[in-house]
């Protein structure tokens, strides 16, 4: 039914089935030509707006499936970078260096966030809890590489070097607001009879919290955590002076470290045609890396909260 | 819970009931209702409770008080990191930092206009784009979407903002670049070329590929506004326009995005905001050369990009510190954007994550 109603200027009741389509649309021909052409022209102009959106999405994928699937080989999955402008070699120290640097992150990100998520929510209705609430937004909207600033200042220049922990420390700044505000957001959709059952059968205040609010909204918070998880695992701008990136193998946190990220940008920027074919294959991978550890989590905690129930 | 109104420890016996029913007719006696015995369990309970329940929970509050906390420390230390290192900067330029023209390393002279120059330029270029496009987006998403469609277009809008910064720098330079190079520019330059804006060499890289790209980065965030802004609006609405004879677009002008203007604009600005503090597309688009040009063909160069280029090869405490004092502008003009952005939104929609306090 509703293609045609689409074009012909139906009420979103009628779209939805709700108002009997037996009622004609009795405006259509008594409506001036002038009234008639604005309307297709928006509606036109509308649809446009739509594809016009969606093609730089197709075009960014199919350029990175097309480009990207023909440089990974197993060299690139499991070499170093070969010195400037000879071909060959790969990132694999990159993907490990990504990995490493997300898990510091995730570290550091995870507990404060929900840690900060469940004060919002169990105690910061007052107006403490607003001053955070608005130094989370402030610090979600702060832009990366002025993170990076700070974590240089703070620890890369105490240390006197470049680090992967450094990196993983602005990583995990930047997943904070994402995770409280997500864990906020869902700790109060847990009604509040589940918290007072808890009280009425004499529970302490933080088991409620823990093993029953908490709980309760764990999926939501999980959400959260990976929403902010793939956020940060793509960033550029804030490793740039604190992993710096790094040639070589390198597993140790007080080291400089590479990153696929990194890797990319310097790749892309560099002028050897080997390097972006790597370029392009490095990027296919850190979104396949992205989307993959995603889903691995929600596989594992669904599987959790199953058994659990 | 340690509060002195609980009613476990009230003195009275739970009262029976006033007047129990002795007998029914047709069942005959009926024991009254036995009131509950002196409530010897929750006494339990209540003798057991202040011991080994109120430490546990102070610690708790005291670790979650803590982690809160830890969100302001850090913007805290953000802000008095960037004052701090940019103090060199500060006092030896004082405002002409922000209009001088001259970035000389050399010679320890710096002025950062070329830069904000380039950031307000690509940003209102980006917007200039972005907003026809996602307020189009969201008004078919919203109003005109067969049913099946919507949520895989809104998934797919949203998907855009998933995809790191790197990559549409990645994609600009190899894909968007020659595009504008062999095709956009030289159409652009023959049809407009009058008005100057669209003049002199085309190298694909500048200020115009540098709009284009924010402008695909910003749309999902406008988008994503404007569509929960308008569907915020009432649907009674629509049906009363539409019952006074509109046709759609004339429902959907007078009756979804009048009222729902404010928190568009609010999601206009946050897009702003996302706009001037990206770096890494860019860097990698806009060319990197500090001047001030009136073409948007000509490479610019953006607050952002300058920190990430320059900021690792900084020789010289002026130098850094001039740097810093960039990323503390672009921090503070974010911050003012984000919390006008923030107050028009929530205006609106009432703070979704804001219930009355």
């Amino acid at each position: 039914m509703p293609w045609r109603a689409c074009w012909y200027g139906a009420s979103p009741a009628e779209l939805r089935g709700q108002v009997p389509n037996s009622v004609p649309p009795s405006t259509s021909h008594q409506v001036s030509l002038w009234r008639r052409l604005t309307d297709w022209g928006a509606t036109g102009f509308a649809i446009l707006a739509a594809i016009l959106v969606l093609v730089p999405l197709l075009a960014i994928f199919i350029y990175l499936v097309i480009k990207g699937v023909g440089s990974i080989n197993w060299a690139f999955l499991t070499q170093t970078p070969k010195p400037p402008g000879e071909v060959g070699g790969g990132m694999a120290n990159g993907i490990i260096g990504t990995g490493l640097i997300l898990a510091v992150a995730s570290v550091i990100g995870v507990p404060l966030g929900i840690g900060s998520g469940i004060y919002l929510a169990e105690y910061g209705r007052n107006r403490f809890g607003d001053i955070i609430r608005f130094t989370a937004d402030v610090l979600n909207g702060v832009p990366s590489i002025v993170i990076g600033i700070t974590v240089y200042s703070l620890i890369v220049v105490r240390q006197k070097h470049f680090s992967a922990f450094s990196g993983g420390v602005a990583l995990g700044i930047m997943m904070i607001p994402t995770v409280a505000r997500a864990t906020e957001e869902m700790l109060l959709m847990v009604p509040n009879i589940i918290r007072e059952a808890a009280y009425g059968l004499g529970i302490p205040r933080w088991r409620t919290t823990l093993s029953i609010t908490l709980r309760s909204a764990s999926a939501g918070v999980i959400t959260g955590c990976m929403l902010a998880f793939a956020r940060v695992a793509g960033e550029t701008a804030p490793l740039l002076f604190t992993a710096f990136g790094n040639q070589f193998w390198n597993l140790k946190l007080n080291q400089p470290t590479a990153a696929l990220s990194l890797q990319v940008f310097t790749y892309a920027i560099s002028p050897y045609d080997d390097w972006h074919k790597q370029a392009w294959a490095g990027a296919l991978i850190l979104i396949v890396l992205i989307v993959v550890a995603v889903a691995a989590v929600r596989i594992v905690t669904a599987r959790g909260t199953l058994k659990g129930a | 819970m340690s509060d002195s109104v609980d009613p476990m420890n009230t003195p009275e016996p739970i009262e029976p009931l006033p007047k129990p029913v002795t007998s029914i007719p047709s069942l005959g006696k009926v024991e009254p209702l036995r009131s509950a015995p002196k409530s010897t369990i929750l006494q339990k309970i209540r003798q057991s409770n202040p011991a080994s329940s109120r430490i546990p929970d102070e610690i708790f509050r005291w670790i979650i008080l803590l982690s809160a906390v830890s969100v302001f420390a850090i913007v805290v230390l953000v802000v008095w990191e960037l004052v701090d290192k940019s103090r060199l900067s500060l006092h030896q330029f004082g405002l002409h930092f922000f209009y001088g023209h001259d970035w000389d390393p050399v010679n320890d002279s710096f002025g950062a206009m070329p830069f904000i120059y380039g950031t307000l330029v690509s940003s209102f270029l980006a917007l200039l784009l972005a907003v026809p496009l996602s307020i189009g987006v969201a008004v078919y998403i919203t109003e005109m979407c067969p049913q099946g469609l919507r949520a895989i277009i809104s998934f797919l809008v949203e998907l855009l903002a998933a995809i790191p910064s790197v990559i549409y720098g990645l994609w600009g330079i190899f894909v968007l670049a020659p595009l504008l190079r062999d095709y956009v520019q030289p159409f652009l330059q023959k049809t407009l070329g009058w008005t100057g804006f669209f003049g002199g060499p085309m190298y694909g890289l500048g200020m115009l590929a540098a709009g284009i790209i924010l402008a695909i980065m910003v749309v999902p965030v406008i988008a994503s506004i404007t569509r929960e802004v308008m569907s915020a609006v009432p649907q009674n609405q629509r049906e009363a326009v539409l019952a006074l004879g509109a046709t759609r677009w004339e429902m959907i002008r007078v009756g979804v995005l009048r009222n729902a203007r404010i928190g568009i604009v609010g999601g206009v600005i946050l897009g702003l905001g996302r706009a001037l503090g990206e770096t890494m597309a860019v860097t990698m688009v806009i060319g990197n050369r500090p001047e001030v040009a009136k073409s948007l063909f000509a490479p610019g160069y953006t607050m952002a990009s300058v920190i990430a280029n320059e900021f690792s090869e900084a020789t010289g405490d002026m130098y850094l510190s001039a740097l810093v004092e960039i990323g503390l502008a672009l921090f503070i003009v974010t911050l003012i954007v984000n919390a006008l952005a923030r107050l028009l939104v929530w205006s609106i929609t009432g703070g979704t994550a804001r219930p009355s306090a």
